[in-house]
């Protein structure tokens, strides 16, 4: 394990810190809820600091939340296996998080948005997180995801079929 | 019908990520396609609502904190002499700004020095509660100088004194590393008749000066500077105890 130096520190506090909100914000979304997602920011953070000195410049963002993205992976894998293993054909699966009926009395959009987006399977949540909140180029996605630009494309053209369904038809996702 | 350009073009068209030859090729065949200029509409309406329901999730501010913590204590400088000055930069600054008041008067740098003494000594009594109130409060726990002070040099940047003095009463308990004003410093860990006292020890590039003493929550404070460090014991011990303990270590530093 290295220890940053004091130049290396100032540079990371330039470069990396100011993507602490990107960084919870990508794990909260990716493991649903926010107690585990401090963790997460919190070890991706310490990982970055260890890591600094293979960061040769570039997309500090795109690099901190590729490190986000692994450990949440890990931490789905170790936690959640099944949450990854799900498939996401044309049909909605819903995930145990809630049920239709929350979905459709969920007044708020807020809420009605976050439960939906939450159904979704990580990997199409992820690429619609990157993109409608952090406002991430397809290049970036593809950086951050390790995915090619083409399956970027697809992915969230399936990820926002999937949540305009949803949305548009809650109790419709019924479907095991 | 489900239209060959769904997938692709259009997600790339509406997301900008097309080029202009692309995207001209795009809104050509929008002209004559029903399905991608609903889907068009429909993938706004979406964006849309995604961006009033304000889904981004920021970091807390003691998280923040934490972060913070975290990257400072794993941000300890090698004891090279380049990268001293840099970890002191603090201290060098707060040295000139004693340079500027200096020409003011030297009242006015009495009063000053005061100030920045006591938020100084408030922030080492607030990481004395720190260590009071959550987990372990040495990062080594061992009463043998020798490591100890192994421990510590590597992760504080400089020699630090470790002494026991546990035949005067004032029992060596560990050390570990702690952050004040952002920056990393050693702690001594003693203990007086069941009560805990943290000795904090920092390089200052200022000349020695006898003793301060202070409280502020119910802790007492002792600071001094010796061999161009600088050591604050806080403890809710007997006053007197700590100016033992200073005594103790001033003389054998």
């Amino acid at each position: 394990m290295s220890e940053l130096g004091l130049e290396d520190r100032e540079r990371f506090e330039q470069l990396v810190l100011p993507h602490v909100d990107a960084a919870f914000n990508l794990a909260r979304w990716l493991l649903r809820g926010r107690t585990d997602a401090e963790d997460v920011a919190q070890e991706a953070l310490l990982r970055a600091c260890r890591f600094f000195g293979g960061f040769h410049g570039g997309d500090a963002r795109a690099w901190l939340l590729q490190i986000v993205r692994n450990i949440c992976y890990t931490w789905l894998e170790k936690n959640r296996p099944l949450e990854l293993s799900m498939e996401f054909d044309e049909e909605l699966h819903l995930q145990t998080c809630s049920t239709p009926e929350t979905l459709a009395i969920a007044g708020d959009d807020r809420k009605r948005l976050t439960l939906a987006l939450e159904m979704l399977p990580p990997r199409f949540r992820e690429v619609l997180v990157l993109r409608e909140l952090e406002a991430c180029s397809y290049k970036e996605i593809a950086a951050i995801t390790s995915i090619p630009i083409g399956t970027v494309m697809s992915s969230l053209s399936r990820a926002r079929r999937q949540l305009y369904s949803v949305l548009a038809n809650p109790s419709q996702g019924a479907r095991p | 019908m489900r239209c060959d350009f769904a997938d692709s073009l259009l997600q790339g068209y509406f997301d900008g990520e097309l080029s202009g030859r692309r995207a001209a090729e795009f809104e050509r065949h929008l002209r004559h396609c029903v399905y991608c200029v609903t889907e068009l509409v429909d993938l706004d309406l979406l964006r849309d609502s995604l961006e009033l329901a304000q889904l981004y999730e920021p970091a807390t501010a003691s998280l923040r904190r934490k972060i913070k913590i975290n990257v400072s204590l794993h941000a300890i400088a090698p004891t090279t002499a380049a990268s001293r000055p840099c970890l002191w930069h603090w201290l060098a600054a707060a040295a000139a700004l004693l340079f500027v008041v200096s020409v003011l008067g030297r009242v006015g740098q009495m009063f000053n020095r005061d100030d920045y003494q006591a938020e100084l000594a408030g922030e080492i009594v607030d990481a004395h509660l720190r260590s009071l109130q959550s987990g372990p409060m040495t990062g080594i726990a061992s009463n043998a100088e020798g490591d100890i002070k192994g421990w510590l040099d590597g992760r504080a940047g400089f020699a630090v004194p470790v002494r026991d003095f546990t035949n005067e009463g004032f029992a060596l308990k560990g050390g570990r590393v702690d952050v004040i004003e952002g920056r990393a410093v050693a702690v001594l860990v003693y203990q007086r008749n069941g009560r805990p006292i943290n000795v904090f020890i920092w390089r200052t590039r200022e000349q020695d000066s006898p003793r301060r003493t202070g409280s502020r929550q119910s802790f007492q404070w002792v600071d001094w500077r010796k061999g161009k460090m600088e050591f604050c014991a806080v403890s809710d011990a007997d006053p007197m105890d700590l100016e033992q303990l200073h005594q103790l270590m001033n003389s054998s530093a």
